[in-house]
């Protein structure tokens, strides 16, 4: 199959042998769990236990909320200890809603649907399932699979693309399960494109990763619409518009969706989340982390329940040999920076990475000498030095125009610049001020419009009272000159002009 | 000499002329620019400025009247976008400090369901009826303390909004690139 | 690990290459060149070319205390260094002390810092110095001399080399002309080129080994195109510059040579001759005063090379390069600006791409053939 080159891009470092040649290991259940009501992309989930209540592993333990959220379920029996405000594994440490879970250490089961065949149902039921089992993309993005597999209603998908690019450096998760678990994995894939009704499905495999792309061939041997396809090892292949361009060479057009050009993708851990839910009826609760870095004794891919904190799986990878100097959720591109080790695993942790400072390679900021290297990787074609100047000056319109909503936020230029000068963050910068403005004009415009329906209100009100006045008055007019015609002899028309303010 | 100065008065005075039919029969109805401050200010009428509503105050501010800095709810950011706007320099230092995002709240504890708050608020934000503890709704509350100077037992008071997980969003690195 | 408060965005790793390093190659692959040119005029070449990079770094350190900037940090990007070796490249090579001041101050004030610095000049700095020196002082920049080898017998001790830099010499005991004002010369008195580059043995051959006399480090196009080709393999720099604009140039030479072989030296006299190869791979290639993208390199290239064979055949100078390329570089973010890059999901209009069902259709189904 022809492949297509996307514009620019990176070849960082992989650093992918110290964990891909490991098996996956099962982490122990941890004693606490911490499970954020926050773990996807959308309206945080609502609580549906209470401090005291007694789970089964696989219950539901919050609602999701609107068509944009995912419901959280137990990953082990044991009891709600608490619902509290936990640090959010987000860099700017603030923190989310957060149901403290004790094991009781006998991971006992609730019931679960019978099983079922998924080729036999109907393909919405897939993805009402799909929604109920609380899964999201698990390459890191975290968007409700169920909300993307609903669109094969809506517009036709004639091609659905299975990542597992895993182009950032130190991961192997994905890499892993395609090695130990193809066959599971294919036929998640086999039962999303039977809920989308697709009949055809590619597996894009980075080349760095011959032993997955062996493993997933062989998996794929049977199913004609089912191919692996491997792809060139290049930042940032696993990014969604990139993939689709390297694999089809359409582009998504500005501000449209995938699903409008036919095609859909989803992460290798989504399917094989997929095949767990549809095939043995169990929700999402546990993932597969690359706990990885050079300041970790011994990194390997752990299968971790979702709410083990960060602290714990270094621990069971023999703790620090170098006091880490940053920990990371994601791989080091695009991954985020963790307040603290006291954060949780949620849905969407590929890896917890724990650099030491050599890795790190940031150096003292420089001027930029615009030579340029940025705007030669931008796999979107922007001037990322230009984008850089404008939003730090504040003019973020300008910035828009020259296309700072198209950035995916990759750091393939931040990774090149050698002046280093964070770019990224000044793009992550106006992007968020720029919402924050938005926001703001919305609720002005919306506050506005309450005051000016408060004054019509009112005007409304001040009209009906005068109207009220001046019938009032009339009436008594009318009284009075009822009363006129048999005059006592005291009252004057004195007295009705009296009443009349 | 004399051929050039007739010529220039006749241009001056043609060009004058379509200037002035130019003026009357081309006229814009309202001032467009009243229009345009008066969309930029809050619109919550809240009078802290001292007009009666947002649309004299910035026709006030566009007649050289009121000063850009006059809106307390729109804050610095609103004066220096005021000012950009008219072209005029503006001393923010007379405003207060920008304390962000601020919304009112009822300490339910002390509210005794006096109805005051909810008549006087500009956009309807604060909720209940007589004898029942009211409520503010954020959603439709801007902070402009019109509220709290009407309360008889001081249970509203103005906080500064928390920045959550959805509202929090990358600083700007510092040092500040060299521009 | 202490509980961090500032968070850092991503990426968390990065490139090795710094904006220093990318400097230090450059010098690194100015070396040949000037150690030729070292070779070829002797010691005085040498006090002026120390002379001209230690101004520069002096008035460096100057405008970055002015400015309350850290010195020691900002010079240690080399791109003083840079400025004022690449300046002292193109001056003649006995030209006096001052010259190489005067040069490295203009160069590095009114060139670089006076906007806000590295990255914001607008005009390639050693390009404006050279042109105000050869505005200012037409004589000392065109005092040329024949090409005095060290070691050779006619060769100026490294005293006399002193007395030279420091205190002049007497022209008509050494003096040449470069390539392209003995050609000038010679064709405004009326003869015929034919006649003139033989007798100065302005064969393509000894221009481009570069023994001839000429300016420090311009005259041996063999090892400047060596560090240029250098600096393409470490990617500090693309084609599309040098190549559009060496081949503008021998297109035009080779047409009007073609026309009036008499009157218009051929395209491997004006390749080789004087600046250009130098201008090509060391001056016009500046980052920051030559457009971004590729199509624009390659227009800057192209616009460049014709203005250059212009100003050298009919303009006023004929050591051209200084003026074509501060022209061009003024047009730079002009050509930035209509050359920007197709934006992903967009047309190269800014509109919203838009694919046609047919094209979608076949797009899908071709992804069925493995």
């Amino acid at each position: 199959m022809k492949l297509f080159r996307f514009r620019g891009g990176v070849h960082p470092e992989g650093h992918k042998l110290a964990t891909g040649s490991r098996p996956i290991e099962v982490l122990p259940m941890p004693k606490r769990l911490y499970i954020p009501m926050q773990q996807h992309i959308g309206a945080p989930a609502e609580p549906a236990v209470k401090q005291g209540h007694h789970v089964l592993k696989g219950r539901l333990l919050a609602h999701g909320q609107g068509t944009i959220s995912a419901p959280v379920h137990a990953p082990t029996s044991g009891t709600i200890i608490d619902i509290v405000d936990h640090t959010a594994p987000h860099p700017s440490g603030l923190t989310v809603r957060t149901i403290i879970l004790e094991a009781d250490g006998k991971d006992e089961w609730m019931e679960t649907e019978t099983t079922i065949n998924p080729f036999e149902i109907d393909p919405q039921e897939i993805a009402v399932r799909v929604g109920a089992a609380g899964i999201v993309g698990l390459g890191g993005a975290t968007f409700p699979s169920a909300v993307k597999l609903k669109l094969g209603d809506k517009q036709p998908i004639k091609t659905l693309i299975i990542n597992g690019g895993e182009c950032e450096p130190y991961l192997t998760c994905d890499d892993r399960l395609m090695q130990e678990r193809a066959q599971d994995v294919v036929d998640g894939i086999r039962i999303m494109m039977h809920s989308l009704r697709t009949s055809r499905a590619l597996i894009a495999i980075e080349d760095n990763k011959p032993d997955a792309i062996e493993a997933m061939k062989i998996a794929t041997n049977l199913f004609d619409n089912v191919m692996v396809v491997p792809v060139p090892s290049l930042y940032p292949m696993g990014s969604e518009k990139q993939m689709i361009h390297a694999l089809t060479g359409l582009e998504i057009p500005a501000g449209k969706r995938s699903a409008d050009i036919g095609v859909l993708m989803h992460n290798v851990g989504t399917a094989y989340a997929v095949h767990n839910t549809i095939r043995k009826g169990r929700p999402l609760l546990s993932r597969i982390v690359t706990v990885g870095g050079g300041a970790v004794r011994e990194p390997r891919n752990l299968e971790v329940p979702l709410g083990t904190l960060v602290s714990e799986l270094f621990e069971y990878c023999g703790g620090f040999i170098k006091a880490p100097e940053r920990i990371l959720m994601g791989g080091p591109m695009m991954g985020q920076v963790m307040p603290n080790m006291h954060v949780p695993v949620i849905k969407g942790t590929s890896g917890v990475i724990a650099l030491t400072k050599k890795e790190i390679t940031q150096q003292q900021t420089m001027a930029c000498i615009r030579c340029g290297s940025c705007a030669q990787v931008c796999p979107c074609g922007l001037l990322p030095m230009e984008l850089a100047t404008r939003s730090n000056k504040g003019q973020f319109d300008n910035a828009i125009d020259y296309g700072l909503l198209d950035c995916i936020s990759c750091g393939s230029c931040s990774y090149v610049c050698p002046s280093h000068i964070p770019l990224v963050q000044y793009f992550n910068y106006a992007k968020g001020a720029i919402a924050a403005q938005n926001r703001d004009k919305q609720k002005a415009t919306e506050t506005r419009d309450l005051a000016k329906q408060r004054t019509l209100r009112l005007e409304r009100e001040a009209e009906a009272k005068t109207r009220a006045a001046e019938a009032r008055k009339a009436a008594r007019q009318a009284q009075q000159q009822a009363k006129q015609t048999t005059p006592p002899p005291s009252t004057k028309p004195v007295a009705t002009e009296e009443a009349a303010p | 000499m004399g051929m050039a100065i007739f010529y220039l008065t006749i241009l001056g005075l043609s060009l004058g002329l379509i200037l002035g039919i130019a003026a009357r029969y081309l006229k814009v109805e309202s001032d467009p620019l009243v229009d345009e401050i008066e969309a930029m200010m809050p619109g919550s009428q809240c009078g802290q400025c001292g007009f009666p509503g947002c649309s004299p105050a910035a026709a006030a501010v566009v007649a050289g009247e009121a000063e850009p800095t006059l809106c307390p709810p729109g804050g610095r950011d609103l004066a220096q976008r005021l000012a950009d706007k008219l072209g005029i320099k503006v001393d923010l230092s007379v405003m207060d400090e920008d304390t962000g995002p601020i919304l009112a709240r009822v300490h339910e504890e002390n509210c005794i369901g006096c109805t005051r708050c909810f008549k006087v608020c500009p956009t309807d934000a604060i909720m209940g009826a007589p004898k029942q503890i009211h409520s503010v709704f954020k959603a439709a509350c801007t902070g402009c303390k019109a509220c709290i100077d009407v309360c008889p037992t001081e249970c509203l008071q103005i906080e500064s909004v928390e920045t959550t997980l959805g509202t929090w969003h990358w600083p700007k690195p510092e040092p500040a690139l060299a521009a | 690990m202490s509980t961090i408060t500032t968070p850092f965005s991503g990426p968390h790793t990065h490139a090795l290459r710094t904006s220093g390093q990318i400097m230090g190659l450059v010098l690194l692959a100015l070396v040949p060149a000037t150690v030729f040119g070292f070779y070829l005029f002797g010691w005085p070449a040498v006090n002026l070319w120390l002379i001209t990079i230690l101004s520069s770094l002096l008035f460096e350190a100057f405008s970055l205390k002015l400015a309350n900037k850290p010195i020691l940090f900002s010079l240690s990007d080399g791109s003083a260094v840079v400025t004022g070796w690449l300046l002292a490249m193109t001056l003649p090579p006995w030209a006096p002390w001052w010259i190489g001041v005067v040069g490295g101050g203009m160069a590095i004030i009114l060139g670089k810092q006076v906007f806000g610095g590295i990255g914001q000049n607008l005009f390639n700095p050693a390009m404006l110095a050279r042109v105000v020196l050869l505005i200012s002082f037409p004589v000392e920049m065109t005092s040329w001399v024949t090409p005095q080898p060290l070691f050779s017998a006619h060769a100026p001790t490294f005293l006399e080399g002193l007395n030279i830099t420091f205190h002049g010499y007497s022209l008509d005991m050494v003096s040449g002309a470069s390539s392209l004002g003995a050609v000038r010369t010679e064709l405004t008195q009326g003869h015929a080129l034919s006649t003139i580059l033989v007798p100065h043995h302005y064969t393509t051959q000894n221009l481009a080994l570069g023994f001839i006399s000429g300016s420090l480090g311009e005259t041996s196009a063999v090892f400047i195109i060596l560090g240029g080709l250098f600096l393409m393999y470490k990617r500090i720099f693309t084609w599309h510059v040098p190549v559009a604009m060496l081949t503008s140039v021998a297109v035009l030479a080779t047409l009007f040579h073609a026309m009036n072989p008499e009157r218009y030296a051929d395209a491997g006299f004006h390749l080789f001759a004087g600046g250009m190869i130098l201008g090509a791979f060391f001056i016009a290639t500046d980052p920051v005063t030559s457009p971004n993208s590729a199509l624009g390199k390659l227009i800057f290239g192209a616009s460049l090379g014709a203005l250059d064979y212009v100003i050298r055949t009919w303009g006023g100078y004929p050591e051209a390069i200084a003026f074509s390329v501060m022209i061009m570089n003024a047009m730079t973010p002009l050509i930035d600006h209509y050359t920007r890059p197709r934006i992903y999901g967009h047309t190269w209009r800014g509109a919203t791409l838009k694919y046609s069902e047919d094209k979608l259709d076949t797009v899908h189904k071709s992804r069925d053939a493995l």
